[in-house]
């Protein structure tokens, strides 16, 4: 995989869906990032063409400017490159819930057509479930207050399901005026970004639909890899694949982690 | 008036089998060597009560220590699953684990309200998530001003909240910062109070951002240096990074875990250090001499 040289750069799926997600943020903007790839996007965004990009943390770290991707929420050098540190019931009663931060960027294990998030149970029931997911952490209210949210998740049949089996995080509810009924107060989930696609909202029905696929990418792919009948956009677009120079920041940034962490 | 006391008494005179015990710290701050001597000594039937129950509450969910658990995110943070928490979930292993769930935003509104002295708080959260439904703590409230409809939780008043913290003076007023989580309202909702500390000075100086408990707020202080290991206390110590990785394979197995329980907390014994002792530069090839070390220094 090589960053110099003439020919076209090589990349991972996961690189353009980094690449892709650090790209639909703007310089200056405040996002509210989650750990994984949400916080990898916007590192690499701020590392590139965002570098006033505001990141805020639940851990309370406002403005937090890491030189590596931090593995927790909670890194010391996410508290020590901060602008401010807060405790946690004031980064969400205070930063979150009043709709003071523009785009809340979120994980799923389980993703539905209105892009309502499951990361709770997996199959069973609720007290009997097959698989038992994490929890909610910061996401329901990230999901419902943040000016918009942007969800990056790997796309396969597992994921993206016709009904998340637990509603954790609400994306559009069961359509057309769900989140004005339920008192949400952000305009909810704006793409889902994937490993081989962007998907965004049709304005009439709120589903989402396919609106661009990486290079090399069919529709027919991203079909078979979705748990619901998926729409194209009539203007189906084809994304850009990463330069150089982002594909160097963002080599530059997991390389960093894995200096800093020895055996990861 | 705090009382400065070793770990061992402090969990011994604190906390009993039954109670509903909070140990918090937002992945700065863990208190693992409190947890540790919970283990040793054995308790029982504890309502577990912490909104990120992560490597420490599966080590004592592992270990038989909890009846229940009420939290808002259950994971190893930036690794994965908690395998002994899902095992007592899925599978009922060491015994039934009752669960009772949030949203962050609503575990930090309960402790506030605890801390208020306020059966309940007030927040715009749950709203058409199915958490609400499973838990009889959230319900849906009329503002009576506006006529808006907002969630309300119900207070958190723990038995006992236990925090570890970077400093405190001979007269037990305790002092900490960086990121501070929800330790003041999580102290002050509780009932009794256990704080660890890095080291006991003889009176505290001021410092920007940190959150100060006076002495008569608080139950037990007890010395533990390095008792947030794997987790961190800054201007003391940095987070072990490699142990939360190393902790997804030690905890996939029943019988690994029980051998790492065995080597690392019963025969660590009582005494302050006993969270410094389990190190991932304990076990062997592989997981790197605490690569993490250095991070906070650069």
């Amino acid at each position: 995989m090589t960053v110099n040289g003439s020919g076209p750069a090589d990349y991972t799926a996961d690189e353009i869906m980094t690449v892709t997600a650090a790209r639909s943020l703007r310089d200056k903007m405040t996002c509210f990032v989650g750990i994984g790839l949400p916080s990898e996007a916007a590192n690499l965004a701020r590392a590139t063409h965002a570098r006033n990009l505001v990141l805020i943390y639940e851990s309370g770290t406002i403005g937090a400017k890491p030189p590596w991707l931090p593995l927790s929420i909670g890194d010391g050098i996410l508290a020590e490159t901060a602008d401010s540190v807060v405790s946690v019931p004031e980064i969400f009663n205070y930063w979150i819930q009043p709709g003071r931060i523009d785009i809340g960027f979120l994980g799923a294990a389980q993703i539905d057509k209105f892009g309502n998030i499951n990361t709770t149970v997996i199959g069973g029931d609720y007290a009997e479930p097959k698989v038992r997911l994490p929890g909610a952490g910061g996401a329901p209210e990230i999901a419902a207050s943040c000016r918009e949210v942007i969800v990056v998740v790997r796309q396969n049949r597992r994921a993206f399901v016709e009904h998340v089996d637990f509603i954790t995080s609400v994306g559009f509810g069961d359509g057309p005026g769900s989140r004005r009924r339920l008192g949400l107060t952000g305009a909810g989930p704006q793409k889902i970004i994937t490993d081989l696609g962007v998907l965004e909202p049709d304005p009439q029905t709120l589903q989402f639909v396919l609106t661009g696929v990486y290079p090399d990418v069919s529709v027919s792919q991203v079909r078979e890899r979705t748990g619901w009948d998926l729409q194209v956009a009539a203007n189906l677009g084809q994304i850009r694949p990463p330069v150089r120079s982002e594909l160097a920041a963002l080599r530059a940034l997991t390389s960093a982690v894995a200096a800093t962490e020895g055996a990861r | 008036m705090a009382e400065i006391v070793s770990l061992a008494e402090a969990v011994g005179r604190a906390i009993h089998d039954g109670d509903t015990v909070a140990m918090e710290g937002f992945t700065h701050l863990i208190p693992h060597a409190a947890g540790h001597e919970v283990i040793r000594q054995h308790l029982r039937d504890l309502t577990l009560v912490r909104m990120t129950p992560d490597v420490i509450y599966d080590q004592m969910i592992g270990a038989g220590c909890a009846r229940k658990l009420v939290f808002s995110w259950g994971g190893n943070p930036g690794v994965g699953s908690l395998h002994r928490f899902r095992d007592a979930v899925e599978h009922s292993w060491p015994g039934p684990l009752e669960l009772e769930e949030h949203s962050h935003a609503g575990m930090a509104n309960r402790y506030v309200a605890g801390a208020s002295g306020l059966p309940f708080a007030v927040l715009r959260g749950y709203s058409g998530t199915g958490l609400a439904a499973q838990t009889r703590n959230v319900t849906e409230i009329e503002c009576p001003f506006t006529g808006e409809m907002l969630t309300a939780v119900a207070a958190l008043t723990p038995d006992v909240t236990v925090i570890h913290a970077q400093r405190a003076d001979a007269a037990g007023n305790v002092q900490f910062w960086g990121i501070t989580g929800i330790q003041k309202e999580a102290v002050l909702a509780a009932r009794q109070s256990v704080v660890t500390v890095e080291e006991i000075v003889p009176s505290l100086d001021s410092r920007p951002g940190a959150v100060v408990l006076p002495a008569w707020t608080v139950g037990y202080v007890a010395l533990a240096p390095g008792g947030a290991h794997p987790s961190y206390a800054l201007g003391y110590s940095a987070r072990d990074n490699d142990f939360y990785v190393a902790w997804d394979a030690i905890s996939r197995d029943r019988e690994v875990f029980g051998d790492w329980l065995r080597e690392h907390v019963y025969a660590a014994g009582g005494g302050a250090h006993g969270g410094r002792r389990a190190s991932a530069s304990d076990r062997g090839p592989g997981i790197g001499v605490r690569g993490g070390a250095g991070r906070q220094d650069q």
